[in-house]
C-alpha cells in the first residue's frame, strides 16, 4: 500500500453510497452517536432496562445491515465464496447489531417509553 | 460510528488491494529546475505522472499533449458492456484531473524528432523538450476486422466494449438481447496484445451470468476464441479459467483470429492453420487488433525487432526508459514491455518513471524498477470476481497472501472491483496512490 489516506477512503464511500447518502450518513451516525453520549452523560449510568429492547433489536440491526450492502452492492447471499466472505458478513452483521443497539438504546433514552421511564411496570 | 466502523473494515480490503505497495514516495524539498518536460497523453499515466511530477518538482515547465476532453475510466468499461453501470460512469473531464502550473495542449501529436528534441503537433505547432514522456495509449484497428465498422455497435448482435462509454452501452444493448433470446454467442479477442487481457473474459463470464439469471442458460451456447493457445497469459490462471468455463458450459476455439464478419448473414470467419473457418453467431464480441499510435514508429521510437506489426515503444522493462534515447520514457499501453496494459500496471509504473526522471534532473541515477506487476479483478459472475495479480514472471503477487486467495471467486473481490476501484484510480490520478 503507498497510502490509504482518508481522502481515498472518503472517496471510495462517496462512490459507493453516492455524495448525498454517504455524507446524510455520516450526518445520521454522528447524530447518533453524540445523542448516546448525551444519554449515557445526562443519566451517568447505563440503564439495563433500556438495554433489554437495545439487545433485542441487535438481530434486526444485523439483518439491516447485511441486506443494505448487499442491495448496494448487487450482491447476493449465495456469493459469498470462501472463508474471508464469511468474516466479512459476519463483521458487516455485527457492527450493524451494535449500531442498531446503540440506536434504540439512545431513542429509548431521548423519547422514553412507559417502560423505561415510568420504572414501575416493566411489562 | 458503527456504520463508518463497518465500511471501514469492509473496504479497507478493495483500497488496500488496489492501492497495494509500489516504490517508494518519500516527501522530499521539491527539485528546483527549469527542465522542459513533455507528456504525450493525458489518459491514466500522463495525468498520474503530472500530478507527481508537480509535486517533486519546482519550476519545471511541464506540458501535456492530448486531443481528448474527456477522460475515460476505462476499466468500469465491462461494468458497463453488462448493464452494471451506465456509460456516464467512465466519463470525466480530462481538464479537471490536471494539476496547476502544468500546460495542456489539446492537439493530436504527428512526430517526434528525438535528435532535435521536437515534438510536433498535426496542428503544426512544434515543441522543444528536454525530457519527453510517451503515453498517448493505443489505437484500437477496427479495420482490421473486415466486414466490421463501429456503426454496427448494437444492432444485429455486435458488441465492441473496448470502442469506448457508447459503444460499451451498445453493446450491453446488443449483448442483453442475446441473453434473453439465446443462440450462440462469440467473444473473441485478438492476436496482439491488447488492453486488459481478462476483459474478454469478464464479459464472456458476466454475459452468461446474465443470461443465466433470466433462466436461459440452457438456449445459449457460449464460445469464447482466441488466437492464442491459452485462455490467459499466466498459466495458472488460465488452467483456472478453463475449468470455470467448464463449470459454465462455454466452449472453447483456440488457435482462431477474427478476420471478417458478415453482418447481414452474422456469421464470422477466423483464420485458423493457414485456412479459414466461419461460424455462424447470434452475438459476437469483437475486440479488434491493437497498436501504438502512427506517429510512435514514424518517429522510430519503436522496437525494431519486437512486435514489429505493433509498434510499441522500445524501453527498457525495468525502467520504462527508452533504449536508445535516455531522455524518452514511455507509460502505459504504448510501453513495450510484456503484459501491463492495464491501470494497475499505469499505477506501479508512474512511480518508476517519476524517480528516474527526476534523478536524471539532479544528475544522478534512479533506483526504482517496474517488475510487471499487473492485476485484473476477474469478474465470473455478477457478485464474484477473482483477485489476478501477477508479474513479468507470471508469478502471482497476491496482495493479501492467506487472506483473499487469487484463484478463488470470492465476494470480496467483487467488492473491490465494483466499488473501490474507481476511487483508487481517481486517487491515482491526482498522484496520491
Amino acid at each position: 500500500m503507498q497510502e490509504l489516506t482518508h481522502e481515498t477512503m472518503t472517496a471510495v464511500f462517496e462512490e459507493i453510497f453516492g455524495r448525498s447518502l454517504f455524507w446524510l450518513m455520516v450526518a445520521a451516525v454522528a447524530l447518533i452517536t453524540l445523542g448516546y453520549i448525551y444519554v449515557l452523560v445526562r443519566d451517568r449510568a447505563v440503564s439495563w432496562r433500556k438495554f433489554l429492547l437495545a439487545q433485542l433489536s441487535m438481530p434486526l440491526g444485523a439483518v439491516l445491515a447485511v441486506w443494505f450492502v448487499m442491495a448496494m452492492t448487487r450482491s447476493r447471499l449465495s456469493d459469498i465464496g470462501g472463508p474471508v466472505d464469511v468474516m466479512l458478513l459476519l463483521g458487516i452483521a455485527a457492527l450493524g447489531a451494535v449500531g442498531m443497539a446503540i440506536l434504540v438504546y439512545t431513542v429509548e433514552a431521548l423519547i422514553g417509553s412507559r417502560r423505561t421511564t415510568g420504572g414501575g411496570d416493566v411489562r | 460510528m458503527n456504520r463508518r466502523k463497518f465500511l471501514n473494515i469492509a473496504m479497507a480490503g478493495g483500497a488496500a488491494a488496489a492501492l497495494a505497495p509500489g516504490p517508494g514516495d518519500a516527501q522530499v524539498a521539491p527539485v528546483e529546475t527549469s527542465a522542459r518536460i513533455v507528456i504525450i497523453g493525458a489518459g491514466a499515466a500522463g495525468t498520474a505522472l503530472a500530478n507527481r511530477l508537480v509535486r517533486r518538482l519546482d519550476g519545471a515547465e511541464i506540458t501535456l499533449i492530448d486531443p481528448r476532453h474527456d477522460h475515460l475510466y476505462q476499466p468500469g468499461l465491462t461494468l458497463v458492456a453488462a448493464g452494471l453501470k451506465p456509460a456516464g460512469y467512465v466519463v470525466s473531464d480530462t481538464a479537471g484531473w490536471l494539476p496547476e502550473g502544468v500546460t495542456w495542449l489539446p492537439e493530436r501529436v504527428a512526430a517526434v524528432d528525438a535528435e532535435a528534441r521536437t515534438v510536433s503537433t498535426e496542428s503544426g505547432q512544434r515543441l522543444d523538450y528536454d525530457w519527453l514522456v510517451v503515453a498517448p495509449g493505443l489505437v484500437l484497428d477496427h479495420d482490421a476486422i473486415e466486414g466490421f465498422n463501429l456503426d454496427m455497435v448494437g444492432q444485429d448482435g455486435i458488441g465492441a466494449l473496448y470502442a469506448g462509454p457508447e459503444h460499451a452501452a451498445r453493446t450491453w444493448a446488443a449483448a442483453s438481447r442475446f441473453a434473453e433470446e439465446g443462440g450462440t454467442g462469440l467473444f473473441t479477442r485478438p492476436a496482439t496484445e491488447m488492453k486488459c487481457a481478462g476483459a474478454p473474459l469478464k464479459h464472456t463470464f458476466l454475459i452468461d451470468d446474465i443470461g443465466r439469471r433470466a433462466g436461459n442458460a440452457g438456449r445459449m451456447n457460449m464460445i469464447y476464441a482466441a488466437p492464442q493457445s491459452a485462455l490467459f497469459g499466466v498459466p495458472i490462471v488460465a488452467e483456472k479459467v478453463r475449468m470455470l468455463f467448464e463449470d459454465r458450459g462455454v466452449e472453447t476455439m483456440m488457435n482462431r483470429t477474427l478476420t471478417a464478419i458478415d453482418a447481414g448473414a452474422r456469421r464470422a470467419t477466423f483464420a485458423v492453420d493457414g485456412g479459414t473457418e466461419e461460424v455462424d453467431y447470434d452475438y459476437i464480441h469483437v475486440i479488434p487488433p491493437q497498436r501504438a499510435p502512427d506517429f510512435v514508429v514514424q518517429s522510430g521510437l519503436a522496437w525494431a525487432d519486437r512486435w514489429t506489426d505493433q509498434g510499441w515503444v522500445e524501453v527498457d522493462m525495468q525502467t520504462l526508459r527508452h533504449l536508445r534515447h535516455p531522455e524518452i520514457f514511455a507509460l502505459g499501453d504504448v510501453a513495450g514491455v510484456p503484459k501491463g496494459k492495464t491501470a494497475a500496471s499505469v499505477k506501479w509504473q508512474v512511480p518508476v518513471v517519476e524517480d528516474h526522471l527526476v534523478a536524471a534532473i539532479e544528475g544522478r541515477e534512479g533506483t526504482a524498477t517496474y517488475n510487471g506487476y499487473t492485476s485484473c479483478p476477474m469478474i465470473t459472475r455478477i457478485g464474484r470476481a477473482m483477485l489476478i495479480e501477477f508479474d513479468y514472471r507470471n508469478n502471482l503477487v497476491p496482495s493479501f497472501p492467506g487472506i483473499i486467495a487469487p484463484l478463488e471467486e470470492l465476494w470480496i473481490s467483487w467488492l473491490m472491483k465494483e466499488v473501490a476501484l474507481k476511487p483508487t484510480y481517481n486517487a491515482m490520478l491526482r498522484g496520491r496512490a
